[in-house]
């Protein structure tokens, strides 16, 4: 059974053209770009070529690159280095709905004497800039907020956020992991200090990450070892998935309009269909500033596990922010920190599309998904009540 | 994804049982939907006094789903008296077992099973009344006191597994700790060291490994073993046959019947020849 893939903001599929320009650097051009032979040297310029493509889709320099192992090591690297950087600061601002690269590290930091402010969203998902204005202080050695969230696609104002920040002289830094490649982004023009992304979200393979750190910027390394990437991060490099990752940032500016027309289409026909066949159904976040390919569908009543495994049978691939599958017991944190009640949050299951799905594939999860709903409402004690509540509501 | 068996599965696919019992003989409610697990289940006796039909519905992942399944499936037949011996341990085994993680939907069956069993018996069901340890989940001492005696927990980890107690902010985790103490002296164990296995649980192991793994290629070499006794986690063992006056057999308890032991049974486990 070929799945019908919908959980791109987990991972993607290596793209065909990516792996293919991969392959040769495994076996046959395997030689270390750092050496002084052609044998290596040759690599070498591939890893030029790479770096100047993913410079080419954040409007950046080639230089401002630093090519890590994922997202996690970019966003550590990013606040540690803030922070060691500017050694009186104690202060760190980030948000409620952070990815666990960041939000455990912040966790991690708080212990060690930082302390750190997680600015609230509201029910949408959306910051308060007057609200963050109020956070940073003269303490504060950074900044790190997200551009769009995992979980809902909600997109925080982070140009103007970063702005802000450097009116303060303050550093910012962005998890743009989930924005890279999906929306637009032309670093030259913002006040973006770093930011990260990760490889496996855009079509690349897992294991292969960015930091983008803006010229002039402070920087103390993460992982110290060789002069690799300017001696702003040891460690020879992973030639094939740089040089794959390269291909894949070309890849995502050649179809980036594909992604914000087709690709959204598909999305918000998902949605709006699911929204209209099945009753006391709801979108988690705002609509409006949101990612082309992500939808967060709460089907009251129900629990997201039973649906995914459910879904699961006829191959459809989706994610939830239910207790159960989270692996703790409480649903996720981006839904509590929205004040998403635990009717809905439950039942959360999130959708993320990608340039590889088709208009039959949305319509195979159309046709699959109400039963599941309608089969699991059946089993729930909570089910009749509660339609016969919003009824006399 | 969880590593459910294929029981758990096909008892979450094809629930057996799903519904409600109108004019049952015993109700019950129990867990609630801002926990993430709720469960309703009704049971209906027949003239001699035997379940006769058990009806749930569930509001909750795959393995509460299956959980309740299985409770209703085990059940009919029943005396009422017999149902009440139910252990949560008994519907985990009857899917094969459950993902630690999980437990909590095998002690909420037998909440519910409970629950169902003193209204139908007309006792008053105090809940009100119970010192509530964990605000989050809602979960009271005599259920954490209970969860820990039947299953013998010995971390806030397991607690936190199968009652969901201490799974929310953490702040009764001091708490539920001073009950595991308090319990675990009750029941005569020490609290620190977590013997994973019980002592009973463990010498049958032993003795199955021994018998299985072991016997069986010393035989053939012409020698035996046997078990004399477990002292904590020295087992101590007599050799018989060629093994006892054999130069090498010294090693083969060490490398072998020892190694054998460690990986089969538990890693702590030091094998010492008796004689005996």
């Amino acid at each position: 059974m070929k799945p019908v893939y919908l959980d791109n903001n987990a991972t993607t599929q290596v793209a065909p053209e990516v792996l293919e320009a991969m392959l040769p650097y495994f076996h046959e051009l395997y030689g270390n770009p750092s050496s002084m032979h052609s044998f290596g040297g040759q690599v070498m310029k591939q890893v030029r070529k790479a770096r100047d493509r993913v410079a080419a889709l954040l409007g950046a320099s080639p230089e401002e690159i630093i090519f890590t192992s994922c997202g996690s090591e970019s966003d550590n690297a990013a606040i540690r280095s803030a922070l060691s950087s500017y050694p009186d600061k104690k202060h760190i601002v980030t948000s409620r709905v952070e990815h666990p690269a960041v939000r455990a590290l912040c966790a991690h930091l708080a212990t060690r004497g930082y302390r750190v402010t997680e600015l609230p969203v509201d029910s949408e998902g959306r910051l308060d800039l007057e609200q963050y204005r109020k956070a940073l202080t003269p303490d504060t050695a950074i900044v790190s907020l997200m551009w769009a969230n995992n979980e809902t696609g909600v997109i925080f104002p982070i140009e103007k956020a970063a702005e802000m920040a450097r009116e303060r002289d303050i550093l910012f830094h962005t998890d743009a992991v989930q924005s890279v490649g999906k929306i637009p982004i032309n670093l030259a023009d913002t006040c973006i200090d770093m930011l990260s992304l990760s490889g496996h979200k855009l079509h690349a393979p897992k294991g292969i990450g960015v930091l983008y750190l803006r010229k002039g910027t402070k920087f103390s390394p993460f992982l110290i070892g060789g002069h690799q990437e300017r001696g702003r991060r040891g460690g020879t490099e992973a030639t094939p998935s740089i040089i794959g990752l390269g291909v894949a940032a070309e890849l995502a500016q050649k179809k980036m309009d594909f992604e914000n027309t087709f690709v959204k289409g598909l999305r918000d026909r998902l949605e709006n269909t699911i929204l209209s066949i099945v009753s006391n159904t709801k979108v988690n976040g705002d609509r409006v500033n949101r990612l082309p390919n992500t939808t967060s569908i709460s089907f009251e009543f129900v629990e997201g596990e039973g649906i995914l495994l459910m879904m699961d049978e006829y191959g459809i691939c989706a994610s939830s922010g239910s207790a159960c599958t989270s692996g703790s017991l409480q649903p996720s944190h981006v839904l509590r920190a929205m004040g998403v009640p635990f009717t809905m949050a439950h039942g959360s299951i999130r959708f993320s599309l990608s340039v590889y799905n088709t208009d039959e594939e949305i319509d195979f999860v159309i046709e699959k998904l109400p039963p599941i709903i309608e089969t699991l409402r059946g089993m729930s004690p909570y089910w009749k009540m509660g339609a016969q509540a919003c009824r006399e509501a | 994804m969880w590593d459910y068996t294929d029981k758990v599965k096909e008892h979450f696919l094809n629930p057996r049982n799903v519904g409600e019992i109108e004019d049952a003989d015993g109700v019950a409610e129990v867990g609630s939907i801002a926990c993430g697990d709720a469960l309703k289940f009704t049971f209906k006796l027949d003239e001699n006094g035997r379940i006769k039909d058990a009806k749930f519905k569930t509001f909750g992942c795959a393995s509460a789903i299956a959980s309740a399944s299985a409770m209703t499936e085990m059940i009919k037949g029943m005396t009422v008296e017999e149902a009440s011996k139910v252990t949560n341990q008994d519907i985990a085994n009857y899917l094969g077992g459950l993902p630690q993680e999980k437990m909590h939907c095998s002690v909420l069956g037998r909440e519910a099973l409970e629950r169902a069993i003193t209204y139908y018996k007309g006792a008053p069901i105090k809940a009100e009344e119970e010192k509530i340890v964990c605000e989050c989940f809602g979960v009271t001492e005599k259920e954490i006191e209970r969860a820990i005696r039947e299953n013998r927990l010995t971390s806030v980890e397991e607690v936190t597994n199968y009652t969901k107690a201490g799974g929310g902010c953490g702040n009764c985790h001091p708490l539920i700790q001073e009950i595991i103490d308090r319990v675990v002296s009750q029941i005569g164990e020490t609290p620190f060291e977590r013997p994973k296995l019980s002592n009973i649980r463990k010498i049958k192991m032993i003795e199955e490994t021994l018998e299985r793994e072991i016997r069986p290629a010393l035989k053939h070499d012409g020698g035996d073993i046997e078990l004399v006794d477990v002292v904590g986690n020295r087992v101590l063992v007599a050799t018989r046959g060629a093994c006892a006056s054999c130069q090498a057999s010294n090693q083969t308890l060490k490398n072998f019947v020892e190694v054998k032991l460690r990986e089969l049974v538990l890693p702590e486990l030091v094998v010492e020849e008796v004689s005996a």
